[in-house]
């Protein structure tokens, strides 16, 4: 029993990464019939505004500090971070160590630009063209936004830790009244799956009870009538993209202290969020969210050494291996319309 | 001539002119000039150029003719790597065998996956053998590693048992993949003055592979199966409505597609006897997209020069570092120097993946065929101009 709990728990990390850069693959290619490879990079630059902010914070001047010395015996020179010198000592500290959590603030409007500038600036020429060539442009996107980021920052993984109150691990099993310490799960991840939830709902909240959203939705269903309307819908469905990029960039931002950034990242997670766009129904937003969670469920419990002793090796292939039987028994998709690119 | 017009047999001319010289063009700076390194005439990058010719003329027979965008077409070219391997340690080292199985195996598991994969189209098909591409990457990396090597990858040892020349093997050595005897890393050395040129056995051997591989897709091309799968993709749904069934068109151009992966990855293991399981990984499937789609695809010789340019650019242009920048611009004033050094810098040595990507997103954007378009536009611009010029020579004594 409990070890059930504890994979759920593990899957639902994982999960909510997955389900938020799906749901914004999801909003992009519901709005846009975009197919956006881009979007793995877009997450890995969410992740490195958590790496960009940690750094402006701790940029230091250096002081000769009269009071100590080193080995030497010379006075010791010591790194002071000028935050200190704004906030004081204890507040900047607390300021840096929150730094992860403070960097939604910055990554907001950093991806909403960026996103909007994808957009107009490339995807724009794009729609008329086949899938292959969307698919095409955006992957050799990915490559450039890789490599810029590759050469700002290099190419090893760069730490940026959760604020020391987060960091510990939090005790299931006591609250449920199994044992101490036999269900112990990383606060952060908590955190994280609470996060996600939140911005999911907002997502949802926000194409369900505005006026914008409301518009944004009939476009998505019949984009040329709303268009004859008398509608702006191209400038709306632009400003979903710039929401998109941003969803996809808070999940980056947010999981910064589970793996450390590094500039290949979104790679990784492209090739499994497109799997869980496919498997949750092209085009549908409760679909991508709930493969997501399923997805990384599942992958948490083909884990556990049971089913791999059975199966050995199946960890790695159960996403794909539930891809492909979706695609071939119901290719639209666990949630997806029918006829929506069902062929 | 061989079954092909005058202008497809001029180009397999020109290709096989270019093979069998490559050695001296790639060659073009004398040994110790400061040019030197932009020379690319070395065994090991020229077999390169050919063993990813092939497999980029593999991947533009099925994307190029039926528009279908495979993203796990490393899988195949792992699996004959692996196949070939595997006859090294258990038959012969002679490479012809392992060649042939790794092409056979190869068809064999493009058959097994297209067969599914086929059943869906456009992105859905991309998805579909982007999944099988990582489910067999992570088969061979993990579980199935007595038969792949996990990890380390698969290497021809001292103990294998090798059924036909076993005994022949000199004690403490690991013999060389060889072609009855001749082992694939024979190389000769000619000098000219100044210049070497680099003859290796294993680059003819793959050459020779390449121009079979290459003749084969231009009758391809060229024969009523071709035009049936230009037709598929210009438009698959009115060929099904005039009750022409396309799933075995596609199923045997999938399988052609697969084979010459395999071949591709017969020879890279004959060169070189180890497989490892990230050949498999999706960005290998996602570098022959960008070769196939870079020289042009759809075109015949677009995607050899593809291929050719990406490796060129990934072992000698990334081989560039500051240092030489700097020795190349030291003719400037000391500010400007390190300006133009500063400016140039990240698009080469180790950032030659930026300049890929962006003259990848140019031609995908500006040039849908590739290089090969560009050329014929630039061709075309001149000739235009030529002609031009004639017509009016041609009016002006009429009047």
């Amino acid at each position: 029993m409990d070890a059930i709990i504890l994979q759920t728990l593990n899957g639902l990390d994982k999960g909510s990464a997955y389900a938020l850069i799906a749901l914004g693959l999801t909003l992009i290619f519901g709005t846009l019939g975009v197919v956006n490879f881009a979007h793995g990079a877009l997450f890995m630059i969410g992740a490195f505004c958590a790496v960009t902010l940690q750094k402006i914070l701790t940029l230091s001047h250096t002081v000769i500090d009269e009071t100590r010395t080193d080995f030497l015996g010379n006075p010791m020179k010591v790194d002071v971070p000028y935050i200190y010198e704004w906030f004081g000592e204890s507040t900047g500290n607390a300021i840096i160590d929150w730094s992860v959590p403070l960097a939604i603030i910055l990554a907001i409007p950093v991806m909403i630009v960026l996103g909007v500038v994808m957009e107009r600036g490339l995807i724009k020429h794009f729609y008329k063209r086949p899938h292959a060539d969307q698919i095409l442009v955006t992957f050799g996107l990915a490559i450039v936004l890789q490599e810029i980021v590759k050469y700002f920052y290099g190419a090893n993984p760069i730490p940026a830790p959760a604020p020391d109150a987060l960091d510990g691990v939090f005790d299931f099993g006591a609250m449920l009244g199994f044992d101490a310490n036999t269900i112990t799960y990383p606060l952060w991840r908590l955190v994280y799956f609470l996060f996600s939830a939140v911005i999911i709902c907002a997502v949802f909240a926000f194409l369900q009870f505005t006026t914008f959203g409301m518009v944004v939705r009939a476009g998505m269903a019949d984009r040329e009538t709303v268009g004859l309307l008398g509608i702006n819908i191209d400038k709306r469905f632009t400003i979903m993209f710039g929401i998109a990029a941003a969803v996809a960039g808070l999940a980056g931002v947010m999981y910064a202290p589970i793996n450390s950034p590094n500039y290949h990242m979104g790679m990784d997670f492209l090739v499994i969020s497109f799997v869980v766009v496919v498997v949750g129904g092209m085009g549908s937003l409760p679909g991508a969210v709930l493969a997501g969670f399923v997805l990384g469920i599942l992958e948490a419990f083909a884990s556990m050494t049971v089913v791999t002793d059975f199966f050995p090796g199946i960890n790695n292939i159960v996403i794909y291996l539930v891809a492909v039987l979706i695609l071939l028994t119901r290719p639209r998709g666990l949630l997806g319309r029918k006829g929506v690119m069902e062929d | 001539m061989l079954g092909l017009n005058a202008k497809d047999f001029r180009l397999l001319l020109l290709v096989t002119i270019l093979v069998v010289f490559a050695p001296v063009f790639l060659n073009p700076f004398p040994v110790d000039s400061a040019m030197a390194q932009f020379n690319a005439g070395y065994p090991d990058l020229m077999q390169r150029f050919v063993i990813f010719g092939i497999f980029a003329i593999g991947f533009n027979i099925l994307f190029g003719l039926t528009g279908y965008l495979s993203f796990g077409h490393a899988a195949f070219l792992g699996t004959g790597s692996y196949a070939a391997v595997w006859m090294l340690k258990l038959l012969t080292i002679n490479v012809l065998p392992a060649i042939l199985v790794s092409t056979i195996v190869a068809g064999l598991f493009a058959l097994l996956i297209g067969f599914v994969s086929l059943r869906r189209s456009g992105i859905y098909f991309s998805i579909l053998t982007l999944a099988f591409a990582q489910m067999a990457f992570a088969l061979a990396a993990s579980v199935l590693t007595s038969l792949t090597g996990g990890e380390t990858g698969l290497q021809t040892a001292l103990s294998d048992p090798r059924i036909l020349d076993g005994a022949a093997a000199v004690a403490g050595n690991i013999p060389a993949p060889s072609l009855f005897g001749y082992e694939m890393r024979a190389t000769t050395t000619m000098r000219f003055g100044d210049w070497a040129f680099t003859l290796n056995l294993g680059y003819y051997l793959a050459g020779a592979f390449m121009l079979a591989a290459f003749y084969l897709s231009i009758r391809i091309t060229r024969s009523p199966f071709g035009m049936m799968l230009r037709a598929i993709k210009s438009n698959q749904q009115r060929l099904n409505y005039t009750g022409l069934n396309t799933k075995p068109y596609m199923l045997a151009c999938f399988v052609i597609s697969g084979m010459y992966a395999g071949l591709a990855g017969g020879l890279m293991a004959a060169m070189d006897p180890l497989a490892g399981a990230e050949r498999m990984f999706w960005t290998a499937s996602g570098e022959v997209v960008v070769m196939t789609i870079l020289g042009g695809v759809g075109t015949l010789i677009g995607p050899v020069l593809g291929a050719g340019l990406i490796k060129y650019m990934e072992n000698i242009v990334s081989k560039i570092n500051e240092a030489t920048l700097h020795s190349w611009f030291a003719f400037l004033p000391d500010g400007m120097e390190d300006a133009v050094v500063a400016l140039i810098y990240p698009f080469i040595g180790k950032g030659w993946n930026l300049t890929l990507g962006i003259v990848f997103m140019l031609v995908v954007i500006f040039l849908p065929g590739g290089l090969v378009q560009g050329g014929q536009k630039i061709a075309g611009l001149f000739r235009r101009k030529k002609s031009a010029e004639a017509s009016t020579k041609a009016q002006t004594p009429a009047e």
